[in-house]
């Protein structure tokens, strides 16, 4: 498993094919690979959203994403994982978070990728400020994870 | 017992700083290090702190040398 915080632009389908190439040279080793891939809108709350600035925790944060990381290997047998989340400046359009979950079957990689994003969420030291037009503001919640209404 | 004190975003804006020095009593908590650090004992709603850096309640118990923190809301990913 692996986790990475990146300052600046990031690829993520090139980082899990980078990923992939190094944890399963030989092939046939895996048969499920499910990713989510979380890219910054350009507008939120009913505004315009020029930019973003992720502060974390330093310290916290890495520890909290291997815990999630190795939680999810051992729940749902995972051949492998990977969490990459951005830090610093981030402009609309531009991705922000990857998730990834290697097995060998379908179920256990998408079950795996859905709760280590999140728990990423709800759990891993980020907090975003949005700069507006005018101003700037902190983002004050996430919102839900699941379509289902509560 | 001294320990450090460290606030994050929304709430490092709001108080003015980001970390502090502070001398506790022996058996500190916490909610006790809050009080200390910023002078009073309300604390904004739904503030979440972590001690080397794990979340933990406000009832936590505290030793020397610890570093505690105090956020908002994460809001990641």
């Amino acid at each position: 498993m692996s986790i990475l915080l990146k300052d600046g632009h990031f690829d993520p389908y090139a980082e899990v094919r980078r990923f992939t190439d190094m944890h399963f040279p030989m092939p046939g080793a895996y048969g499920a690979t499910a990713m989510f891939v979380g890219t910054m809108r350009d507008y939120n709350e009913g505004s315009v959203v020029r930019g973003l600035t992720l502060e974390h925790y330093p310290g916290m944060t890495e520890r909290h994403l291997e815990v999630i990381c190795g939680e999810a290997t051992q729940r749902w047998s995972l051949l492998a994982a990977l969490i990459v989340h951005r830090i610093g400046e981030v402009q609309p359009g531009e991705d922000i978070v990857l998730v990834a979950a290697w097995s060998a079957h379908r179920a256990e990689a998408f079950d795996a990728c859905r709760f280590m994003m999140e728990d990423l969420k709800s759990k891993a030291p980020f907090w975003k400020k949005e700069r507006l037009e005018a101003g700037a503001r902190w983002v004050s919640y996430n919102t839900a994870g699941t379509t289902e209404l509560t | 017992m001294d320990v450090i004190v460290k606030l994050f975003a929304s709430l490092a804006e709001t108080e003015g700083w980001r970390q502090k020095p502070c001398r506790l009593s022996d058996g500190a908590t916490v909610r006790e290090a809050w009080a200390v650090a910023t002078g009073r004992h309300d604390m904004p709603a739904r503030v979440l702190c972590a001690v080397n850096l794990d979340y933990r309640e406000l009832s936590t118990p505290l030793q020397s040398g610890d570093e505690i923190a105090f956020f908002p809301p994460v809001t990641g990913g």
